[in-house]
């Protein structure tokens, strides 16, 4: 497909992807331009990051596979070792490339 | 550069951002690969990346487009992958009140890894708030934008092998995580946030797991409003 060639149909579908993920991000923002938010927003503003962060690591492992060792081993100990050395130095950005390190070297070896 | 984007908020926010730098550029790389693979041109990864801005719809699309999907059944989907940005929001009402000039930017730009860094990481002390955020969200976006380009022109000729550079988003949310278990040391969140993923996966399987799980999680939590206040 040439660089000018491209469909309608694409355009569209990207044009209606955009306008749907961007309706998503600020449904509760114009919800509550105007009016106060409830209190219970207010309870549910702090617990809702913690909540998210739990999903979203436990997310990240929701494919893993525990046939083979080599398949969990890796992402599981990459994983604690990233919870290890932040709780040991607290310095993200060491956490981060430690524990991707070890993950990259995990999934060579095994 | 605007003023507001001082060099006092670059630093910091640069720095949160590293660890978003190595998973978007590398996941960015494999989007834009993928498309091009698919028979799409090279710019629509740019333009997907830079209008539409959501990693897992975007890959969705891939293998959509190339199916011929109607538009609607491809709107409904991405909804369905991005409905929990609208949970996200709810919890940034009071953080983004304080913001004006950027804001409409930094709603546009809520993507699951800047969501972690804005209510994790804060600015240091003189830095102003709606810099930081707009820096790391500008940076993040930029990071998104360069690896599905690069991955959409020069992908399949990469020298080097990034295999599992990617487990570097998983490590920045174990990151977050830990961070936020120092300033919320109550076990209720995180005990209801674990089971409503287990039911979750029960329930949809790990297709929609994540909205599922919110959902459920947010109707758990309630309970607890009086014990936890």
């Amino acid at each position: 497909m040439s660089a000018a060639g491209i469909s309608p149909y694409v355009l569209g579908a990207v044009l209606a992807m955009a306008a749907v993920t961007i309706a998503c991000r600020a449904t509760p923002f114009v919800f509550f331009m105007k009016r106060r938010p409830p209190e219970v927003v207010d309870y549910l503003q702090k617990y809702i990051p913690p909540m998210i962060m739990t999903v979203l690591v436990l997310g990240s492992y929701k494919t893993t596979s525990f046939a083979m060792p080599r398949d969990w081993v890796p992402g599981i100990a990459a994983g604690l070792a990233v919870a290890g050395l932040h709780l040991w130095k607290r310095n993200t950005l060491l956490s981060i490339f430690g524990g991707t390190a070890l993950y990259m070297v995990l999934i060579r070896i095994m | 550069m605007d003023r507001d984007i001082g060099s006092s908020a670059f630093g910091p926010a640069f720095h949160a951002s590293i660890p978003v730098l190595l998973g978007y550029i590398t996941i960015g790389l494999a989007f834009g690969l993928l498309l091009v693979k698919s028979g799409q041109p090279w710019w629509l990864a740019v333009v997907m990346s830079a209008f539409v801005y959501a990693g897992a719809a975007q890959f969705m699309a891939v293998g959509l487009l190339s199916a011929g999907t109607s538009i609607a059944e491809i709107a409904v989907l991405t909804f369905v992958i991005n409905a929990r940005h609208m949970v996200y929001g709810l919890s940034l009402l009071g953080r983004f009140s304080v913001c004006k000039r950027f804001k409409a930017y930094l709603v546009f730009a809520l993507t699951d890894e800047t969501y972690g860094i804005l209510t994790t990481v804060n600015p240091p002390k003189g830095v102003d708030k709606e810099s930081f955020y707009a820096t790391v969200s500008a940076l993040d976006q930029s990071y998104w934008i360069i690896g599905s380009t690069l991955g959409a022109l020069i992908g399949g000729v990469l020298p080097f092998d990034t295999k599992g550079i990617d487990f570097a988003l998983t490590a920045l949310f174990i990151v977050l995580l830990v961070e936020q278990i120092r300033v919320i040391q109550r076990p209720e969140p995180y005990v209801v946030a674990t089971i409503a993923t287990a039911i979750a996966l029960v329930l949809v399987g790990p297709a929609n797991l994540l909205i599922v799980a919110i959902l459920i999680a947010i109707a758990g939590i309630l309970p607890f409003r009086k014990a936890l206040a």
